[in-house]
């Protein structure tokens, strides 16, 4: 496969999996607590924090990386504190994309796992509740298993915008080669020089490829799920 | 006594203000649809918190609205078999069945696995799943299931109303050998009085949000001043009876407190107890012993009450025996046989009128 792919474009393709990867791993336990308390709770602020959660994909991105910049940037309020306690950088590095690529595919995973908690009946909750079972066993033992199509769905569909994030990416951590420089921002470059168009091509089939397979494997894990869920 | 409730909540419509004590043995929580049941037994479980009240079982607070007690749902330790099943379609039936086993404090007394099977006839499903039973078959798993945690009292909120009568008719026997074969109190929510009749060992009749009355089954069934609240096409009387024989014409022979009853053959043997109900509505009265009737069911006694209605119709009690009927007569005819209060009847009881259906082993 390198032998294919130059050693920017496969170094691109890395980058962009590896960012992909974190931030759906990172995101999904907050996703699934955000979603649960938006699906099943009622406090207050809640429309509030339903409107924080959708943000980044009504902003433009470029508004977002620029947020994060101002935030995280390493004289922002939150990147200084991150930078001297736990010593994490993130502007211009490529821990700074795995937060773009996770906030902005936040909104996806939260709607993809709320709709799947919506469709939970509560009665079984309950059921399970009277059973003896805990809040947090109920929701691990009874609430877990039965949204894990939905959890599925959400996840790829986080990993699949992380992929392909570009303005908040590019605003927040640039396009340094071998840092930040994922295959979206990598194409970008390819076709602002001349002859850089076989290898932005070539990472457009890369691209396509993935989203295809996370699409597939997702139907796939999703369906497998759902029949056990269905309990026929 | 092994639980008491007193509460007052607020719902829309409804304000229920209800107190009662339940006895060993079940205790029948009745009255029609919207009078407030299924909240109170929500309330004994937790799934819902009352705006007042107290609720202990065997002396242990589960909920006091002045001491702000409110034990979680998964500590009191209550089986809750609702009225749609409610099993885990991600579990089979044997993963169900298994799910609050964990639970169960290792010195509670309780069946186990092998035994809840074989009470209630669950081995040819254990490897299936929930989506591939009957209704029946749901309930019966679902029984199981609130069992095995070794709950200090079974809740059932009208378990067989979304069943068939021939489902019904299915799991009642299991009912029934759950009450008198593990001893574990039951709170029983139910419409049906049939089921009520034969079933329950205490009613507590409810209407419009308030326990109106509260006693043994036989009475509270058999209470005139109850009729109409019950429903004049339901009421009547719950009498124990003993089976004394069975008769080669196809009847089986009843020793009642007044006498004898003879009913279509009984699948009981011998010495049996159990329970029959004589609708009010299939009694007539009679003064003198009447002869040169087709009906076999004739028993003595004198009239105790009679309660006229709104319309032409009245509620006469029938003291016979140890045990009380009820009989539905017009009033024209309580004044021509000039009824009151001691004159001695005959109670005539189609024979017919008591339904295989209302009959129940206890």
């Amino acid at each position: 496969m390198t032998g294919w792919l130059g050693p920017e474009e496969w170094q691109a393709v890395r980058l962009s999996l590896k960012v992909a990867l974190w931030a759906t791993a990172l995101s999904l336990p907050l996703g699934v607590f955000t979603a649960y308390a938006l699906a099943r709770w009622e406090f207050r602020g809640k429309a509030l924090l339903n409107a924080l959660v959708h943000l980044p994909l009504v902003l433009p991105p470029v508004v977002t990386g620029y947020v994060l910049l101002l935030g995280f940037g390493r004289r922002g309020p939150l990147g200084a504190w991150l930078e001297e306690t736990f010593g994490l950088v993130l502007a211009f590095r490529w821990t700074g994309a795995v937060l773009a690529a996770g906030i902005m595919a936040f909104p996806l995973m939260v709607r993809a796992i709320r709709l799947a908690i919506e469709a939970v009946d509560p009665k079984l909750e309950q059921a399970a509740a009277t059973l003896g079972a805990s809040r947090g066993r109920v929701f691990l033992t009874v609430t877990l298993p039965l949204i894990l199509p939905g959890l599925i769905a959400g996840a790829v569909l986080a990993f699949a915008k992380a992929m392909g994030e570009f303005g908040a990416t590019i605003t927040f951590v640039s396009a340094i080669p071998g840092q930040t420089q994922t295959i979206p921002s990598a194409i970008y470059a390819f076709l602002q020089v001349p002859g850089g168009e076989a290898s932005a091509l070539r990472l457009v089939a890369v691209s396509a490829a993935v989203a295809l397979g996370a699409v597939v494997l997702s139907e796939g894990l999703s369906r497998r799920a759902a029949r056990r869920v269905a309990g026929a | 006594m092994s639980l008491s409730v007193t509460l007052r909540h607020a719902l829309p419509g409804l304000t229920l203000d209800v107190a009662f004590d339940a006895e060993p043995g079940i205790t029948a929580l009745f009255g029609h649809s919207g009078s407030g049941k299924t909240t109170v037994v929500n309330a004994v479980a937790g799934l819902m918190r009352p705006d007042a009240g107290r609720i202990t079982l065997h002396g242990e607070t589960l909920f006091d609205s002045a001491r702000n007690v409110n034990l979680p749902v998964h500590r009191r330790r209550l089986g809750y078999v609702f009225q749609d099943a409610r099993l885990f379609p991600h579990l089979s039936v044997r993963r169900n069945l298994g799910y609050g086993q964990r639970y169960a404090p290792r010195d509670a007394p309780g069946p186990s696995l092998e035994e809840v099977c074989a009470l209630l006839g669950l081995e040819a499903l254990l490897e299936r799943r929930p989506g591939a039973l009957s209704g029946g078959e749901k309930q019966r798993v679902a029984i199981g299931r609130a069992l095995l945690p070794r709950p200090r009292m079974l809740l059932l909120d009208e378990p067989l109303a979304a069943l068939d009568p021939a489902r019904k008719a299915e799991i009642l026997p299991y009912l029934e050998r759950l009450r008198d074969g593990t001893g574990i109190p039951m709170l029983y929510v139910s419409h049906s009085v049939s089921e009520v009749a034969r079933l329950a060992t205490t009613v507590v009749l409810l209407d419009r949000g308030r326990a109106i009355r509260t006693g043994p089954a036989e009475d509270v069934l058999s209470d005139p001043d109850l009729a109409r609240r019950i429903g004049l096409r339901e009421a009547g009387a719950v009498l124990s009876a003993t089976v004394a024989a069975h008769h080669p014409d196809g009847l089986s022979e009843l020793a009642i407190s007044a006498g004898r009853l003879f009913l279509p053959a009984l699948d009981l043997p011998p010495g049996g107890r159990t329970r029959v109900r004589i609708l009010a509505h299939d009694v007539m009265l009679s003064r003198t012993a009447p002869s040169g009737l087709s009906a076999l069911n004739i028993l003595p006694g004198h009239v105790t009450e009679l309660r006229p209605g709104t319309g032409p119709g009245v509620v006469v009690q029938v003291q016979s025996g140890s045990d009380k009927l009820l009989a539905r007569i017009t009033r024209r005819s309580a004044e021509a046989l000039g009824l009151a209060p001691g004159v001695a009847v005959h109670a005539i009881i189609k024979s017919v009128s008591v339904a295989r259906a209302d009959v129940g082993a206890g």
